[in-house]
């Protein structure tokens, strides 16, 4: 049988968010539990977190988690890592032995601060540097496998039941203002480490119930952008998308949902003349962005989050409020197991965005 | 007169029974196969000139009459065939070249059909075109992607000139002068009322036909005919005409014999000359010739227009499209070599170009692999004949597909193939007054309509069983696309996986 | 009301409206059993001469000369305006075809005079020239005042 990311591989899902508007830092214990009862949503094949705000001591520094399939890989990667950034830590991710996750890979983090030289040299921001060296070691380099790299924040993924997969990593003992959460049930293939959502590319990270139908003629849009997509899975399209238009365009979370989930043209038709020429410009220009087939979607990324669902809303999401909590889930019930209270709680209609943006200066 | 070798191609078959001799059959053939003798009260067919158009079948009231091949034969050659000896000897008669129309009958692979199309099962829904909103809306032009804002942060949304269509469809070049004024209009109401274009080809543009300019693509030709600013500025773009899938390499020819008065005007030429095209734009021997007639274009009508390069799908189209994706122009249509033509020498027709369906993958991918596809816009005709070719088209990459053929086929056209005699029974691709006047325009258009319309109700049936609701999100999605029959070389230049990967 | 119309300039002379024309007043089912061998009196002729053709059909005039000039009171104008002949009382005088500004009565082998009733009275149901034409030279409509 073929390994994933050298074939197609759609699946359904459960995926969950919460998050501080104040920044206040809290653990993922109530996100790992909210995954309990959206049990049957995965199949024990993937589950994975992202945490923002995590890494405050080395906030400055991009954080690398890597698997590794053997260690003359890791040597190999190392070594080409030394020659572009400063490596200030190199460890070991902590995690906890339980009969549930097994098979593990090499896992290891990097806390690295790329060399000015370097980037004199390559003529780049250190943005778009450290994007393409990621690019690179999952391209080229077989056996190891980038699968964060922002700073102050991470991605944590495994085979195995989402919840096992949070005691596995012990994210109860991490701190962060956000956290993301998702529940693999892929349709065929064995699950891979890599191949665990959230997906991410720098601090944006994608957690991603459905199946776009679209996704070759997204893959192949992105793809003329220097991405590479080498896991065939939508969610990898989709945080690739959402680095490009977010960090290259330099556009706001909302217009990305203008894109992704354009309103239909009858729908546009009856917008203000400035909403019409800017979302016209967009399906013109983006129209291979468009996203088609059911998706809910969680972007995060470095201060906030976006929850959002395809224009026909083919998946169920709900989001919750309680003080200065937003919480987001497939199942209502997930909300209820992270805040069994909430004062407002709403079902986002397809295509529209629940934004929610941290307190500046709290992140 | 000397014994001239040939074999009527056909067969009149009439039932004596249910023919009433109201000689219907007579007065409809232009090429008088059919003739009355009141003496006998017999009709009597001259089957030598029939081309097989079937006009006298289709409008025999008492289904009299059948159009057969004529079992006739020579000896059976496998090397030798029929057809092959039937060409040396009208070439020993006449020491002409063959000509011929209509696109290329030899058996080729026509990639359309070992292409199948996927559909949702289980993991993703399928949508009812009938129950939710389905787009079949497309821009075709430049789509450039630096994003800039106003002081106020606001997008500035101006774009380069684009074509909008409602659906991914236009009617390819056919020139007034190939086909008759009535079939020009025909197509040219058609466009207007289904929101798509048609295009002149290189007849210019009839005076009549100035008010349909928002559906009007206007050719610019080697030969330039009708070519000056108001016919310019008359369309939705200006199309180059580099070259035509029937005839690569070669220009057009009109004989005299149909450049009557208003054609003359139409094309401005001198009333009984033959209006013939050169092989090349005399001013463009090399890309950068094309970049300085692409902007002169661009400069005569104020940058208003999107500018088309057609070229013909030859062996190195790949090369020579990632050329004109950096010569300026908007889009580029690419003519395979199954597209249709009014006259052509068979020769060249029948074993000149590729076939769309290579060409167009193979531009795609290069223009991806360079970055550079959202230059252009993408255009593909020689053979689009359904709706699954259209939507197997857009997965493959095309933004939009030409047809022109199909058009002609809805007008009435019987492809007997042979445009360049003149005499066409059915008023396309004709001059004679009394045989123009056999396509009434308001019944083209109707037919018109009514093909895209079905064509657009299946488009949307085909997109919504892939789950995908909009054209955009097919445009290149060759995962939607499986192969059958075809060896890993066409899978890879195709860029599909076989069926059952 | 709703007349036949001609357009000249989209008649191809096919004379295709007079064999319909025959066919739909034969009363019989199948155009060869009606039609073979039969020398045909349509109600509809095609007038032509060098390149012009175009069919002709009773106009339904507002005051035809043809029902004033009948003599057994044959010619009616029915409620509609259709301009009928009963068969019955038509004694084949022929004064109505001297009258026809448009020579658009004729007679057959029975004597009494046929003009077009539009198929309002055989199975057609509409006029069966109309139909049958294969360029739309000839329609059925309200005339544009």
């Amino acid at each position: 049988m073929r390994r994933e990311g050298e074939f197609r591989n759609p699946s359904g899902c459960a995926i969950a968010a919460e998050i501080s508007r104040e920044g206040r830092r809290f653990s993922a214990e109530k996100i790992i539990e909210s995954m309990i009862p959206m049990h049957d949503r995965s199949n024990g094949l993937g589950g994975g977190f992202a945490g923002y705000g995590i890494y405050p001591k080395y906030k400055d520094f991009y954080a690398f988690h890597l698997f590794y399939d053997h260690r003359h890989i890791k040597k190999e990667v190392e070594e080409y890592l030394k020659e572009r950034y400063e490596i200030v830590l190199s460890e070991e991710i902590p995690t906890r032995k339980i009969p549930e996750i097994t098979d593990e890979p090499i896992i290891w983090r990097y806390f690295l601060a790329p060399l000015k030289s370097v980037l004199r040299s390559a003529q780049l921001d250190e943005k778009e540097f450290t994007a393409r060296v990621v690019m690179h070691i999952n391209t080229h380099m077989k056996g190891a496998y980038v699968f964060s790299s922002g700073k102050n924040m991470g991605a944590f993924k495994a085979v195995g039941f989402p919840e096992d997969v949070g005691r596995f990593y012990m994210l109860d003992e991490y701190l962060g203002y956000a956290w993301t959460s998702h529940g693999r049930y892929p349709t065929n293939t064995p699950g891979w480490w890599g191949g665990s959502h959230p997906f991410g590319l720098l601090d944006f990270t994608v957690v991603h119930n459905g199946e776009i139908s679209s996704y070759d003629a997204n893959r192949r849009f992105i793809e003329m952008f220097g991405y590479k997509c080498t896991l065939q899975t939508d969610t990898e399209v989709m945080a690739y998308i959402a680095d490009f238009l977010l960090r290259r365009e330099g556009l706001s979370p909302k217009e990305m949902a203008e894109i992704i989930a354009a309103p239909f043209w009858s729908t546009i038709e009856k917008k203000s003349e400035e909403d019409k020429a800017r979302l016209t410009y967009f399906r013109t220009i983006y129209s291979s962005l468009l996203m088609t087939g059911p998706f809910s979607i969680v972007v995060g990324f470095n201060g906030g989050l976006m929850a959002l669902n395809d224009r026909l809303k083919l998946r169920s999401m709900v989001a919750a409020e309680k003080d200065d909590m937003v919480y987001i889930a497939s199942e209502e019930t997930a909300i209820r197991i992270m805040s069994p209270e909430v004062d407002r709680i709403w079902s986002p209609a397809g295509g529209e965005p629940a934004i929610v943006n941290v307190k500046e200066g709290a992140y | 007169m000397a014994i001239n070798f040939l074999l009527p191609e056909f067969e009149v078959e009439r039932s004596d029974y249910r023919c009433i001799r109201c000689r219907v059959c007579e007065r409809q053939c232009a090429n008088q196969v059919h003739r009355y003798d009141p003496d006998a009260d017999v009709m009597l067919s001259d089957e030598t000139k029939c081309v097989d158009c079937q006009r006298c079948v289709c409008l025999c009231p008492t289904h009299a009459l059948k159009i057969k091949k004529n079992e006739a034969a020579f000896r059976t050659n496998a090397n030798w065939k029929q057809n092959t000896i039937l060409e040396i000897y009208k070439q020993a008669n006449t020491g002409g070249v063959l000509l011929s129309s209509m696109g290329n009958p030899e058996p080729f692979p026509v990639y359309w059909d070992k292409i199948l199309i996927n559909a949702s099962q289980v993991t993703n829904p399928s949508i009812d075109p009938l129950r939710e909103p389905m787009e079949t809306r497309v821009f075709l032009g430049k789509k450039p992607h630096e994003i800039e804002r106003d002081e106020n942060g606001a997008i500035k949304t101006e774009l380069p000139p684009q074509i909008e269509l409602e659906l991914p469809v236009m009617f390819s070049a056919m020139s007034y002068g190939s086909i008759s004024y009535n079939a020009h209009k025909s197509l040219a109401t058609a466009a207007e009322a289904l929101g798509i274009c048609y295009n002149t080809g290189e007849g210019g543009l009839h005076e009549d036909f100035y008010r349909y300019g928002k559906n009007t693509i206007v050719q610019v030709a080697s030969g330039r005919f009708g070519v000056y600013k108001d016919y310019l500025e008359a369309g939705a773009a200006i199309e180059i005409k580099m070259g035509q899938g029937a005839k690569p390499g070669i220009g057009g020819h009109l004989p005299g014999a149909k450049v009557g008065e208003d054609i003359s005007k139409t094309r401005m030429i001198p009333e009984g000359s033959d209006a013939i095209s050169p092989a090349p734009h005399h001013d463009i021997y090399s890309i950068e010739d094309l970049r300085q007639l692409v902007f002169s274009l661009k400069e005569a009508t104020e940058y208003q227009k999107p500018v088309i390069v057609k070229v013909a799908a030859v062996h190195n189209i790949a090369a020579i499209a990632s050329g004109i994706a950096r010569s300026g122009a908007d889009i580029i249509a690419i003519d395979g070599f199954r597209g249709g033509t009014g006259a052509a020498p068979t020769r060249i027709r029948d074993n000149v170009g590729i076939p769309i369906e290579l060409a167009l993958a193979a531009v795609d991918k290069r223009l991806r692999d360079e970055g550079i596809r959202q230059n252009v816009s993408l255009v593909v005709g020689g053979s689009v004949r359904s709706a699954s070719d259209i939507v197997k088209a857009i997965a493959l990459g095309a933004d939009a597909c030409y047809i022109a053929t199909s058009a002609l086929l809805a007008l009435g056209c019987h492809l007997c193939r042979t445009c360049q005699s003149g005499k066409c029974n059915w008023g396309i691709a004709t001059q004679d007054p009394e045989l123009v006047k056999r396509l009434n325009p308001e019944t083209g258009k109707e037919r018109l309509v009514n093909l895209l319309t079905a064509w657009k109700h299946e488009i949307k049936e085909m997109m919504g069983l892939m789950g995908i609701n909009s054209i955009e999100a097919l445009r290149g999605n060759r995962l939607m696309l499986r192969g059958v029959g075809l060896n890993e070389k066409e899978l890879e230049i195709l860029g599909i996986s076989h069926a059952g990967e | 009301m709703k007349r036949v119309y001609v357009h000249e300039e989209w008649c191809l002379g096919c004379h295709l409206c007079e064999y319909n024309c025959a066919f739909a007043n034969s009363g019989l089912s199948d155009m060869v059993k009606a039609l073979k061998n039969q020398k045909i009196t349509p109600r509809i002729h095609v007038e032509e001469g060098g390149k012009i053709h175009y069919a002709v059909s009773c106009r339904h005039c507002e005051d035809p000369m043809c029902i004033k000039g009948c003599i057994s009171g044959a010619m009616t104008k029915d409620k509609d305006g259709t301009v009928t002949i009963n068969h019955d009382k038509c004694v084949g005088c022929l004064s109505c075809m001297l009258l026809c500004p448009y020579g658009c009565i004729t007679t057959d082998e029975n004597e009494t005079v046929l003009k077009c009733e539009l198929c309002l009275k055989n199975s057609c149901g509409a006029p069966a020239c109309v139909q049958g034409c294969p360029n739309r030279a000839i329609v059925y409509e309200e005339a544009e005042v």
